[in-house]
């Protein structure tokens, strides 16, 4: 995204640099992110075993991984276990290892992809379909909200938690709808987030809130292990594997867009949606962050969220801000939009609208 | 080769210490050894089930364990109070003081590490923070700046010490030279680590009962009441069970330097108070919902208004020179003090910072029992290291332990 292409939303308030617009896709905001010159040849796993350490740091490794490692290397080395088994104990051991994914080449992260699908064939002797792919050019994703016609029927969060894989049994959800009485205005505070009766009611207007995918995002910042970034098309997401689960990010986030696995997630295997994306909905584990990725196994692939294509009212707006023909730069052009908490300068890509 | 030696017999004489004492010393530590078990099993339950099993939600994301993961900082960060008299201007009456407060530092700091372990998702992958193997976001992240910091401190506090006991321990003097310049480092040091912790909360425009000027000074003011007040009671355990002797004197200081700590923090509280509270916006919600409920939501009322009138109850103690001088009352007010401080930097500061949520949404948080566990585990095991610590540098202070040729 260079900035000259940039006519219509960044205030640029909080910007500290322009250092993204030099192709570096890691998104850190300041000076050079130190994964793209030295490590591009290598494997996400060799990230972590190709480096120069003295002895005190590899002892600290070594001691933190071995209770982890220790399993999966008698498994590996046992004679009596079957092939299965040992191949499944390599690729914990690879997976528990590898490097970060934000800082993989696209070999590397096809190579974890790839690991991942057959582990879980091993484990359940069906197939997935995991993407690997990156941001392409020339795309910045934007989303609109159309209050007027959002009428809280919650189609877009059930679609939401049926492809993204989200703990049922915690009922997680990234979208909020907040039912507002009318003639208060935008009154979040006496808004019920959590309603159970029959839509729309009588003297009440509904507004969405989710992920907001903001261009200056503090919740990246905050994150001290680089877990979460923002991609080149705008995209604000997690490595689920290399999150630590500190939850700083959480409260860093001034739009509650971020979830955390409490406890281990679980959908039922017949409710898993198959088509996944490393960055997006393929399944978490327990103890990791997680939050709207604006579908990015779907927007990628050139499809709409499933929040928009589930909105019954037409309410969900999405596209590539960075073509001029799309239906966000008309709603952005032609209507007057407003975003959430612009005072604290989080540029979100995420615009509210009236008819 | 010979200090090795002299490392080895010290190593071999600490052991001998720790292991023998009196029935009371060992009802102790057995006590504090139940304690940190019934932790640890707490704990293999939050592992095993995740983080659910405390009473942390996705609307309040941070509980007891940050708490007193602030709260300890403050603790740790004190120990300075003393070193600088004592080191640097060659203050002798803080001698004795001072290495009690460098061993609290330590256990201190062996507690704010558990508790950030205790509060991870994911215990195994903490090697991802670990610069050179893992991804370490620094400078952009205040908790990486927090991580430097910390360790940094309890290096300090562990080699100066050090250094001090192992020549003694020899019936040497220590040398000035070595010592005065890791003193004034950990001085900074310690002034470093409180503002950065603070600065890990200021900086988060998403909440606005963090985002203040006013929380670094106060919890640097705070710090230094609580922490020396500790102290003071710590020295007034070892003056009656050992034969350590403090003077009168030294506890009388660093009584001072409680009161004057306890009276900056009135201060900026009345300030903070005074900014909440006399044209509210929207910010101040936080600071309602702490002091007053919000809707009838108004589980912290009766902690807060607790630690507020046991602070100023202290403070008023303190200030009196007739009461802070008589050993009672002095000992009484450091003890509400410091439980006044926990409770207000502790919950007190972290749980209203999520309350009500970004959408004004208000889910109250109350500690699970296993919560509670975990937390008084770590609470035993600083108490146990400092046992530890104290008894070993006592014996070898009072020349009852001795490197013999």
């Amino acid at each position: 995204m260079r900035s000259d292409n940039k006519k219509w939303f960044p205030l640029n308030i909080g910007r500290k640099n322009q250092e993204a617009s030099n192709g570096c896709s890691c998104g850190k905001p300041s000076g050079s992110c130190g994964g793209h010159t030295q490590e591009v040849k290598k494997d996400g796993f060799e990230q972590v075993f190709d480096v120069k350490m003295d002895r005190r740091s590899a002892f600290k490794q070594l001691a933190a991984s071995l209770a982890i490692g220790a399993g999966a290397v008698s498994t590996s080395c046992s004679m009596f276990s079957g092939e299965d088994s040992k191949e499944k104990a390599q690729i914990d051991w690879e997976e528990q290892f590898k490097g970060n994914y934000k800082l993989m080449t696209d070999e590397e992260k096809q190579a974890t992809v790839d690991r991942l699908v057959r582990s879980y064939q091993l484990r359940t002797g069906k197939t997935i379909n995991m993407s690997a792919k990156n941001a392409e050019e020339d795309v910045l994703f934007g989303y609109a909200f159309n209050i007027s016609k959002c009428q809280g029927y919650m189609d877009c969060v059930s679609a939401c938690v049926e492809e993204n894989n989200q703990d049922r049994n915690s009922q997680m959800q990234y979208i909020r709808i907040h039912e507002m009485k009318d003639g208060k205005g935008f009154n979040f505070n006496e808004a019920d987030d959590n309603y159970y009766h029959e839509v729309p009611a009588e003297g009440h207007f509904y507004m969405g809130t989710q992920c907001f995918h903001c261009d200056n995002p503090p919740c990246v910042n905050v994150c001290p292990v680089q877990a979460t970034w923002r991609e080149d098309d705008g995209l604000v997401v997690v490595d689920y594997d290399w999150c630590v689960g500190c939850r700083y990010c959480m409260a860093a986030c001034p739009y509650d867009g971020r979830r955390f696995n409490w406890s281990k997630p679980e959908v039922p295997e017949e409710e898993i949606n198959k088509n996944q994306h490393y960055l997006g909905n393929r399944l978490r584990k327990k103890g990791v962050m997680e939050k709207c990725t604006f579908c990015v196994q779907r927007s990628r692939a050139g499809k709409n969220p499933a929040c928009v294509e589930a909105c019954p009212t037409g309410a969900r707006i999405f596209g590539n801000l960075l073509d001029p023909n799309s239906t966000i730069r008309w709603v952005l052009e032609n209507k007057k939009v407003f975003r959430l908490k612009e005072d604290l300068g989080t540029e979100p890509k995420f615009w509210y609208f009236m008819d | 080769m010979r200090r090795l030696k002299v490392f080895k017999s010290l190593v071999r004489d600490s052991l001998d210490t720790i292991t023998h004492g009196s029935k009371k010393y060992h009802l102790w530590m057995a006590a504090l050894t139940f304690i940190m078990l019934v932790g640890m099993y707490c704990y293999s339950i939050q592992l095993d089930q995740g983080l659910s099993v405390t009473g942390m939600t996705d609307r309040v994301s941070w509980g007891l364990y940050i708490s007193n993961f602030t709260f300890l900082v403050g603790v740790a960060a004190a120990a300075v109070m003393l070193v600088m008299p004592t080191y640097v201007l060659k203050d002798i009456d803080f001698k004795q003081a001072v290495l009690i407060g460098e061993g609290l530092a330590v256990a201190a700091l062996i507690m704010c590490l558990a508790f950030v372990i205790a509060d991870m998702g994911g215990p195994s992958v903490l090697w991802h923070m670990i610069p050179g193997i893992g991804v370490f976001n620094f400078p952009n992240s205040m908790l990486t700046w927090d991580v430097l910091v910390l360790n940094g401190y309890l290096f300090l506090n562990l080699t100066i010490p050090f250094y001090i006991l192992f020549r003694h321990y020899q019936g040497k003097k220590s040398k000035r030279s070595v010592y005065v310049p890791g003193a004034f480092i950990s001085v900074f040091w310690a002034v470093a680590i409180h503002l950065v912790t603070a600065f890990l909360y200021q900086g988060l425009q998403a909440r606005p009962f963090w985002n203040n000027a006013l929380l670094g000074p106060r919890f640097l003011a705070s710090a230094f009441a609580a922490g020396p007040a500790l102290i003071i009671l710590v020295l007034a355990i070892i003056r009656t069970y050992t034969s350590f002797k403090v003077e009168d004197k030294t506890i009388k200081k660093i009584a001072m330097v409680v009161t004057v700590a306890a009276q900056i923090n009135l201060i900026m509280l009345i300030s903070e108070l005074f900014k909440e509270f006399y044209a509210p916006t929207h910010h101040s919600e936080s600071a309602y919902y702490l002091f007053f409920g919000l809707h009838g939501k108004d589980a912290l009322l009766p902690w807060i208004w607790t630690a507020i009138s046991l602070n100023v109850l202290a403070t008023i103690l303190l200030t009196f020179h007739k009461l802070r001088n008589n050993f009672k009352v002095l000992f009484f007010a450091c003890l509400i003090l410091f439980i006044g401080i926990w409770i207000e930097k502790g919950f007190g500061l972290i749980v209203p910072g999520f309350i009500p949520g970004p959408y004004g949404k208000i889910a109250e948080y109350t500690p699970t029992g296993i919560e509670i566990g975990v937390t008084l585990g770590i609470w035993a095991l600083g108490a146990f290291v400092f046992t530890i610590l104290a008894k070993t540098a006592i014996g070898i202070e009072i020349g009852k332990l001795r490197y013999k040729k």
